[in-house]
This record gives C-alpha cells, structure tokens and sequence, in this order.
C-alpha cells in the first residue's frame, strides 16, 4: 500500500553529484529518481500532464481570440470594481492573485516545518494555505455572479463584444477554481492527518510536499491564467 | 551482448526502498471484483475491452455488408451506416486497443516483469478499471438514446458533429464526448501508476536497461498517453460546451437549412489540431507496446536475444518524441500555410527512421535464429510483414502531394487498417497465445490456434490489399453506397463484394478464437511451469499463475537482462533474469523461487537505507 514505501526518502543513500549522478542514477536498479518517493514520483508526473490540459486550454482561447471577428471586450474595464464613486481596474483580480500567492508562501513554510518535524506548526501553516484558497475560491464565486447577475456576461455571449470572451472566461477560470476546490478539500485532509500525528508515527512529512507540489502548481497556473486573461 | 549482461552481475546493491505491505483481500469481492491486485485488474480490463471489441466486429460485419451488397440490407440506412463508422472506430481505437494494451497487458505485466509485487498505488489502479467500465457504459448507452450513437466519423469534426443532418446529434455526441472525458480521467489514473511503477518500483538489479523491450514500450505509451490525452480532453470539453450551452469555440458563423445559428466566430480547425495533437500520438501508443511486446515474443520463440537492444530502446523514445511534431499530416486537406505541410511532411517521414531501425532488428533477431513455429511466433512474423506493408503505404501519405488525391479515399482506410488495426491486433493475438498459460496455467489449444492464425493473417491481406486499389481508382471513404458514378467501374462493386466475403470469413475466425479462450480455459492442456522457456521474470514467480503479491516471501534479485538465450557455456539454452551467476551452468531446471535469501552485509544496508 502506499503508505508503507513512503517512509522510503533515500536518506541513507550516498549519490553522486551533477551530471554524471544523474546518469549513474538512471542507470541503477530499482529507481531512477534515488530519494523520490512514489507518492511525490507520481504527483510530478501528474502535474507535468495536467501542465499539458492547461496548455491546451490556453492555446485554445488565444485561437478563438484570434479566430472571432467581434472585438474583444477590454478586460480592465469588465473586471473593474466600483469603490468609492471611481471604477478601480482589476481590484478584485489583483486581491485574489495577492491571495493565491500568499498561500503558496504559507504552504512552502509549511513544507519546511514539516522537514523540521513541527506537527502543530505544520498543521497551523496548512489549515492557513486552505483557508487562504477558500476564501480565494470564494472571491472567484463573488467575481462570478457579478459577472452574471449584473453584467449579464453568459457563456454563450455578453454586451461587451465577442462571445467567446465568455466562454473562454467561464470554462478556464472554472476549471482552474475546480483545481483550487479540489486543493483545498486534499490540504484540509492533509492538514487533519499530520494534526492527528500519522506523520510522525511514520517518521516523515512527505505528504505535506506532495500537497505542496500540488498546491504551487495551481499556483502557477493562476500566474499564466492572469497574465493571459486579464492583463493581456 | 555480453557487455549488456556483464561478468560482475554478482554484485547487485542493497535495497532502497522496504517490501510493500499489500492490501489483502478478504472475500469473494475483494478478490475478484473490487480487486487491488494488478493481476485481477488486468483481466478485468481485457475482458471489458474484449466484450466492447465484439461491438466494434460485428458493427464492421454491417458496414462491410452494406458496402459489398449496396441496396440489399433495408435495416441499414445511411444515418446507421455512419453510426457503425463511427463507433468501430472509436471503440476499436480508444476501447479496445489503447485499454487491451495499457490496461490489460501493462497491469498484468509492467510488476512482473519489473519484480514488483504490485503497481505502486493498487487503490489508484483499482478506480482506473471501474472509471474505465463507466466510460464503456456511457458508450454503449448512447445506443439506446432517441437518435441513436453519433455518426460523426471517429474523428468527431465540428460543425457537422454537433448540427442536424448528423446522426446521433441530439444526444449520440453529447454521450460520446462525455465517454471519452470519462475515459481519459481513467486513463489518467492508470497511467501515472505504470510509469511510476517502472520508474521507481523495481526489484533490486532491475536496471533501466535490463528491462524487457515489453515494459519499454508500454511506459512510453503511458506517458504519450498522458501528454496526448489532455488534447483530446481540453478538445472534448469545448465541444461538449458548444453542444449543451451554446458557446462558440469550434463554430463559425453557419447557416443550417437556411436559417442563420447562433453560432459565430469559432475556429473548426482548432478542433482539428487538439484531436490530431492527441490522435497522432494516440498511433503510437498502440504501436509501441506492441512493438515491445513483439520483440520479446520474437526472442523467446527464435531462442535468440534481441538484436540490438539499446537500439531498440532508443528508437521506441525517438519514436515517442517524434510523435507529437506529426500530427498535421492529417489535416493536408484542411487549409493549412503551405509551409506548415512541408514542415509536417519531413517529421512524418523522419518517423520512417527508428521503425526501419526496429524492422532490421526484428528480422535480423531472426536471422540464423532457432525458429521455432509456434503460435506467437507466427503472429509475430505476420506483425513484421503486415507492419511493413502499412508503414510504407504511410510513406506515400506522408507527402503532401501524394497525399492530396489520396486523401479520403480507401487508400487511407487501407493504410491505417494494416499499420494500427491489423498490425498492433496480431501482436495483442501473439501476446495472448504467449501468456495464456501465465494467466491461466493452462495452453491454449494448438489447431484452433492455427486455423485462427492462417484465416486471420491471409483474411486480413485479401481484405486490406485490394482496398488499397479501390483508393488508387479513387473510391472515396465514408460513402454510403456509390452509386451511379462515371469515375468507378462496375468492377470496384465486385470488389466490394469480395472483401466483405474476406471480412465475415475473417470475422468468423475471431470467434473461434474465442471459443478457444473458453474452452481451454476449462479444458485446455495444463501447462508446464515456463512452457516456452522464458528468461524473463514474469516466468519466474513460486506459483503458476502468480499468486497475490507475486513473489512469495522475498523479492526476486535479477542479475541479467531478459534475452539470455542459448548463452554458449551456460547449463540451459535461457538463463532467467534472476538466476545467480553461480548456477548458469547447471543444467536441471533452476527453481522458480521469487528471491534467495540477502546476504547478511545487504541486509544490514537495508535497515539502513530505510530509516
């Protein structure tokens, strides 16, 4: 079972350096990452073809951005907020990247507490980074029926212009906030189960890096989504 | 050879990582339903896909009748001829083959071959299969929805696959695409357990390179299918949302029987570059497993080792990469910058390379070997020749000027009939003679196996060979029927006819191969415990078929690599991987024991590389 391999970090492994440790690591019996575990061995290998459905989803919104032959809306006005009688663009935007960012920033120090043993610590870290994604999430449902109920933005079209700049909207930024629900639901577990001590009854936090892989990937993904959509 | 399985193979290094406690089951329903262990899954995927492949036949038995005797059938109307299209593609190609060859051979066979007791994340694999059955159900539901399954073509094109005058268009696509997303999420799950597996889950001494050209092949196939697949879906997901809630992705602005759609401003070929991102490299996720599959059937049954291993190795990656910078030469036709064509011309057939470097390996694995004639080697052979036929007529379509007049015509249904339907199924019919016995213990019977054999390989030529003229004289693909045209002659009916002939006759065959299946299953000669003298590890488990967690008490500990066969010196014409140096030369059968005892200084490096 997974959890019996886990404990399995390679400390005591001696491995050679640069390039020709990387050729005699992958020339060596049983695994060709030495001090990788199979959890983290499969969550980059996950994230590397998640990588590639994100891609997909960006390249196929810069077509039909390209391909529509409606102007497109300008994204600082449509995400613009209305506060204190001036329209502030991407005030919302910017607050949520702020958020995301930040919990990444939680998350690293959560990993570090975990390679320190710190289970309260740890578990302290974590509980922020989810709630921190929670609230994220929950600013992207505000950003959402805004968008809706009061702008009348649907996927099928919107008053600004091309009606794709909706269904691009919806479908990748719903699909990117699925990510974040789903990573805050794992981190919660995660943070529950090193709370409830598994980790040190195992000797490790390797499940908190897992989560953390996870987690900056979202991260990520969420730079190029902003940078594509609302700044471009 | 001998600098593959060195001298000093005695020496192999202490563990890294601690003997995996398994999932035990408990009853009837863990055992062999809600089963965890990679061998139960693996039959559950190849019996799944097996079933759906019987859908996939007979609806090729109604296109080829309603093809060879035009005006015949009244219970086949145009809109069910494209639905039979349809679905035998897809399922064949996605259902059928991409799941027998991952799903089945890869979970039965990546633990054992690698020394593992199980994939590294048995839950995971589990969900993979039930995920899989789903996708099958949602598939096989959309047969009994108003409209009927989707007649789309395989390749799903919008705008025609989501607008009337399509069949299956109210809820045949929304089914299908679904189908696939369901799919690829299962894929997703057993994939990452494969790759992970051979990366990071082999027993002690099973060095990259010492891995069987098999598990080669179905882990690059892994990973193309993981990096392929997200095309499809990304491509699937924006057609399901064009279809329910009427975005504009794939659809330009259309008029559809006069009346002006919604629709405007979407791009049709963006759908054609994500299907094709995934379809091209989805070739060779069926190819390469049964490339690696067939170059340890060949070794086995010549009693050679592989010519050229490392080559072999190499090429399968080269192979890989090469595949996702190909994938436009499907869509010469489309509309694309000229130079796009000439840049995707030269990629394809660059291709031609490593798979000619793997052709001369095969049949230079041959060369002066001891043939013996049995059943997989037979299907292998019929692999190697087939395999050339359908590559070279990919040659021709791989230039953009010989591909414009051949481009959807039966040239095409030909080629990549022989090259990914015929090819890669002989392969899955060797590797199943081969590792029945494994499986099941017991032989699968010999004359059904040869009628099998001679009617499918011979059926499959007088099918595909006169196919490839009726392109040549322009018979387009995808008609109905052809009808009075100037440009046929009369004797492309007769044609026709004959091929259907070949086809149910080739058909008929599969059934008894079937039946076979069955009936030796019961009654089938017990088979001794290696009954091909395989040097592999997946010959060597303590019981026949393995047992769960495959290895008994310890680990198996390997020395060499998985062709050491008539090695001069040694006691028997094999040497299996996990015999220690010091035995070769005895010549009483080694003993199918899982690992010897560790060394005492190994086992202290044990404790300490596990703290």
């Amino acid at each position: 079972m997974a959890q019996s391999a886990s404990s399995n970090t390679g400390a005591g492994l001696t491995l050679e350096e640069g390039w020709q440790g990387a050729v005699s690591d992958w020339s060596s019996d049983q695994r060709a990452f030495k001090k990788v575990p199979w959890g983290k061995a499969l969550m980059w290998i996950f994230l590397l073809s998640d990588t590639f459905v994100f891609s997909c989803f960006l390249i196929g919104y810069m077509t039909v951005r390209n391909s529509t032959t409606v102007a497109w809306p300008n994204p600082s006005e449509v995400f613009a907020l209305h506060v204190g009688g001036v329209e502030v663009p991407l005030l919302l935007i910017a607050i949520m990247t702020f958020i995301l960012i930040s919990s990444s920033g939680t998350m690293a120090m959560a990993v570090n507490f975990g390679y320190r043993q710190n289970r309260k610590v740890t578990f302290y870290l974590m509980f922020a980074t989810a709630l921190l994604g929670l609230s994220f999430v929950g600013m992207q449902a505000f950003e959402w029926t805004k968008l809706i109920v009061e702008e009348g933005v649907r996927p099928w079209g919107n008053p600004f212009g091309a009606a794709q700049f909706g269904s691009t909207f919806f479908m990748i930024t719903g699909f990117h906030g699925l990510h974040v629900s789903g990573g805050v639901i794992y981190l919660f577990y995660i943070a529950f189960k090193v709370l409830r001590g598994d980790c040190d009854r195992k000797g490790n936090y390797e499940i908190v890096e897992i989560a953390g892989l996870y987690w900056h990937f979202v991260d990520l993904v969420w730079v190029f989504i902003f940078a594509f959509f609302y700044l471009w | 050879m001998a600098n593959i399985a060195p001298t000093d193979a005695g020496y192999v290094p202490p563990a890294e990582v601690e003997d995996t406690e398994l999932h035990d089951p408990q009853s009837f329903i863990t055992k062999y339903i809600w089963s965890q262990d990679h061998k139960v899954i693996a039959i559950q995927y190849s019996m799944t896909a097996l079933a759906v492949g019987m859908v996939a036949l007979v609806l090729s038995w109604l296109m080829r009748l309603q093809l060879g005797f035009p005006e015949t059938f009244s219970f086949i109307d145009e809109a069910d001829y494209y639905q039979f299209i349809t679905m035998h593609g897809m399922i064949m190609v996605i259902y059928l083959l991409t799941a027998l060859f991952l799903g089945g051979f890869g979970n039965y066979l990546i633990p054992l071959m690698v020394g593992a007791r199980d994939m590294v994340f048995p839950y995971l694999n589990m969900l993979s299969f039930w995920v899989y059955l789903l996708a099958v159900l949602v598939l096989m539901a959309s047969f009994f929805v108003p409209g009927g399954p989707t007649g789309a073509g395989w390749t799903l094109y919008p705008p025609q696959a989501i607008l009337s005058g399509t069949p299956g268009q109210e809820y045949g696509i929304v089914l299908m695409l679904a189908s696939l997303v369901i799919f690829i999420v299962a894929f997703t799950m057993g994939g990452l357990n494969y790759v992970t597996t051979a990366l990071q889950g082999r027993t002690r001494g099973m060095t990259l390179m010492r891995l069987p050209l098999t598990v080669w092949g179905i882990v690059t196939a892994s990973i193309l299918g993981l990096l392929a697949f997200p095309a499809l879906f990304v491509g699937g997901v924006m057609m399901l949302l064009d279809k329910v809630l009427g975005t504009s992705f794939f659809m330009p602005t259309i008029v559809e029987l006069g009346e002006q759609l919604e629709y405007g401003g979407g791009s049709p070929l963006l759908f054609q570059h994500l299907f094709w991102f995934f379809g091209h490299p989805e070739v060779y996720i069926v190819a390469l497993p049964a490339f690696g599959i067939v170059s340890d059937l060949l070794a086995t049954h010549a009693r050679k080792s592989i010519f050229g291993y490392r080559m072999m190795v190499w090429a399968i990656l080269a192979i890989g990469g090469l595949s996702f910078v190909v994938w436009a030469h499907h869509m010469f036709v489309s509309g694309m910058n000229p130079y796009f064509g000439f840049f995707f011309a030269t990629t394809t057939l660059i291709i031609a390379v490593p798979t000619a470097i793997k052709v001369y390996n095969w049949v230079l694995t041959l060369w002066q070997a001891d043939i013996h004639l049995t059943l997989p080697m037979l299907f292998s052979i019929g692999f190697i020749v087939t395999f050339v036929n359908g590559g070279i007529t990919g040659l021709f379509l791989g230039n953009v000027v010989v591909d414009v007049p051949l481009s959807d015509t039966m040239f095409v249904v030909a080629h990549f009939h022989m090259v990914m339907g015929v090819a890669p199924i002989l392969v899955i019919f060797g590797a199943i003679y081969h590792w029945y016995p494994l499986m099941t213990g017991r032989m699968l019977n010999e004359g059904m196996g040869q009628f099998h054999f001679w009617v499918t390989f011979l059926g499959a030529y007088l099918i595909y060979f006169p196919m490839h003229y009726l392109g040549f004289i322009g018979v387009p693909r995808r008609y109905y029927e052809l009808g009075d045209t100037t440009f046929i002659p009369e004797s492309a009916e007769t044609l026709n006819a004959f091929i259907t002939v070949a086809a149910l006759v080739v058909g008929f065959a599969q059934l008894v191969f079937l039946y076979n299946m069955i009936h030796s299953f019961m009654k089938g000669r017990k088979s001794s415990q290696n009954p091909w003298s395989s040097a592999s590890l997946e010959w060597q488990t303590p019981q026949k078929p393995p047992v769960h967690g495959n290895w008994g008490p310890s680990l198996p500990i390997v020395y060499r690599w998985a062709y050491d066969y008539s090695v001069p010196g040694a006691g028997r014409d094999y040497v299996p991987q996990n015999l220690p140096p010091d035995q070769v030369g005895d010549t009483d059968d080694p003993q199918p024991i899982g690992g010897g005892p560790v060394p005492a200084g190994q086992a202290a490096g044990v404790m300490e590389a596990n703290k």
